[in-house]
């Protein structure tokens, strides 16, 4: 080991488990949870005596209807877990806040074999009617209507009222600094849904052409239906184990290799001081910081896709191609494909997979490093992943490799 | 139809940190806290400054006038019978790192651009003075 070695590396991801996933599927967070967790452990060989850690992203209370999943309290009741260390919320880098912290408590010694998940059910909450109601907030009463403080006084008034709204600024802003095209942005969509035809838990499998995309209907411009992810049911879970397990462990482990969790610009959605990148520019920055691998040793990219804008951030922010030209890059989509230099979102990405909120794409890098894509395995046996999470001023990063680093 | 704003405004809860700056539109007015010492607009509002921590902040005029740093035209129906309207983020013509989300309001969404100047215009709704802005008319 050398001397200021991450103390991330002593971290690997034994097991990966994933519930049905589902538009809508009638079940309640903690059943997905449940079931998702259960398949994690028996994936990495263990059972549930042996976990002593549990961590989710951001748990019960957090955020609308169907967004938070339970809560670590709940799930450690009803599994009965005896922990060394537990950790939930909101705050830090990105969704894989829970990843990150849970690496960092199997290495300093707090617990050996963490269970780390994030449930949603936001496509039952929402219903029917899509992300469309805002009437839990404006629906009157005697009390009036609600006020707002904190971020959303300084948005909601305008109707900037989603990140599909916030980010069709950072994208707009791509079209004047880069010339970005929207042929340019739907090979993020168009690619996720090439791969989510592999995928049997996709909620999205139709093929969608380039005609289909320019023609759908338009949410905040220039972002079009088919540049927003798919809300839906489902929980993945990921157990982080000490590398030292790493050997014994049935399937494959996937050791962390870097994270990057830095954030140096303004915490803000409006006051960010580069808005082209956001907070991607600096967790991928602090996670190359952490490593000697390069963009040229990744063999798939599982980037963020909340909004394909964000995928094509990602791609320029670690380095895939220089700053303001991910559109050129992915042109035509053969680059991203399964088959091209940089397999990405091979899954389906949230855009077609689903929702499910960064973990989805971290459970897939998993996939594709133990070589159980099936269909949608890149060819080569593929070491390296990157998983990026986030957009906006939340993001975080994680390189992954088959085998130790 | 490109709405000014949505039809309904949700509005912020003021206190003693934001209301100068959510008011001062009844006077006309678009105000930020400035640093007595260094000079500094800083927004949001905070009790120090963060540029040289020092407790010297003031509400303090600006001219109103900005620069489009980006904008989105919103179709999506968040609200009921809601035409669509553009949220824009200006850039304060005193200070380049002062942004505010924002309408931008009595254009057609094929006029705006990136770049465009602007000045504000104000909605008052209840208590509160929304700063609006619109395309920029003559020169100071």
């Amino acid at each position: 080991m050398r001397s200021g070695e991450p103390l991330e590396r002593r971290a690997a991801i034994t097991g990966i488990g994933q519930s049905a996933i589902g538009r809508r599927l009638g079940r309640s967070e903690l059943d997905l949870t449940l079931e998702a967790g259960l398949a994690a452990i028996d994936d990495a060989g263990l059972t549930r005596d042996d976990i002593d850690g549990l961590s989710t992203y951001p748990g019960g209370g957090f955020g609308p209807a169907g967004f938070g999943g339970p809560g670590t309290p709940e799930v450690q009741d009803a599994l009965r877990l005896r922990l060394g260390w537990h950790d939930g919320g909101m705050e830090g880098a990105g969704q894989s806040r829970a990843v990150f912290s849970a690496c960092l408590a199997v290495a300093a010694g707090l617990a050996r074999h963490v269970l780390v998940y994030r449930t949603v059910t936001e496509g039952s909450a929402q219903g029917t009617g899509g992300r469309q109601s805002l009437a839990g907030m404006v629906g009157g009463g005697r009390g009036g209507m609600p006020r707002f403080g904190g971020f959303m006084q300084w948005s909601l008034p305008f109707g900037a009222v989603s990140a599909a709204n916030w980010l069709a600024m950072v994208a707009q802003r791509r079209v004047h600094e880069f010339g970005l095209t929207r042929v340019q942005l739907a090979q993020i969509a168009l690619n996720g849904r090439r791969n989510a035809m592999h995928n049997p838990k996709a909620v999205y499998r139709d093929p969608l052409t380039l005609e289909e995309y320019l023609g759908v209907r338009m949410i905040s411009s220039p972002l079009c239906l088919f540049d927003c992810d798919a809300p839906c049911d489902g929980s993945t879970a990921v157990v982080v184990s000490h590398r030292d397990y790493a050997k014994d462990a049935p399937n494959a482990a996937c050791h962390v290799h870097a994270i990057g969790t830095a954030l140096r610009g303004r915490p803000s959605w409006d006051q960010f001081d580069d808005m082209t990148t956001m907070a991607a520019r600096d967790a991928a920055s602090s996670m190359w910081e952490r490593s000697d691998l390069t963009p040229a040793d990744v063999d798939v990219a599982e980037l963020y896709d909340g909004f394909s804008i964000l995928a094509m951030v990602w791609l320029e922010e670690l380095g895939f191609c220089a700053k303001g030209e991910s559109g050129p890059f992915v042109e035509g989509g053969t680059t991203i494909a399964l088959q091209g230099t940089l397999p990405l979102n091979t899954s389906g990405g949230q855009l077609s997979a689903g929702r499910l909120h960064g973990f989805g794409l971290l459970h897939e890098a998993c996939v594709q490093l133990r070589g159980q894509g099936g269909e949608r395995q890149v060819p080569g046996a593929p070491e390296v992943a990157v998983v990026a999470n986030g957009g906006g001023p939340i993001a975080g990063s994680l390189l992954l490799t088959r085998g130790p680093s | 139809m490109i709405a000014n704003g949505p039809p309904i405004r949700l509005l912020p809860r003021l206190d003693d940190g934001n209301r100068f700056f959510w008011t001062a539109g009844a006077e006309g007015a678009l105000r930020f806290l400035r640093c007595d010492g260094c000079g500094q607009y800083v927004h949001p509002p905070v009790p120090r400054c963060p540029y040289c921590l020092e407790a010297t902040l003031a509400p303090a005029e600006v001219s109103g006038r900005g620069t489009v740093h980006s904008f989105t035209v919103n179709h999506q129906p968040w609200f009921p019978e809601a035409d669509d309207y553009i949220v824009g983020l200006v850039t304060i013509a005193e200070q380049d790192d002062v942004r505010l989300t924002t309408n931008l309001v009595d254009c057609d969404a094929g006029e705006v651009t990136v770049g465009m100047e602007v000045e504000v215009t104000f909605e008052h709704s209840d208590d509160v003075w929304l700063p609006l802005f619109r395309p920029a008319t003559g020169t100071l």
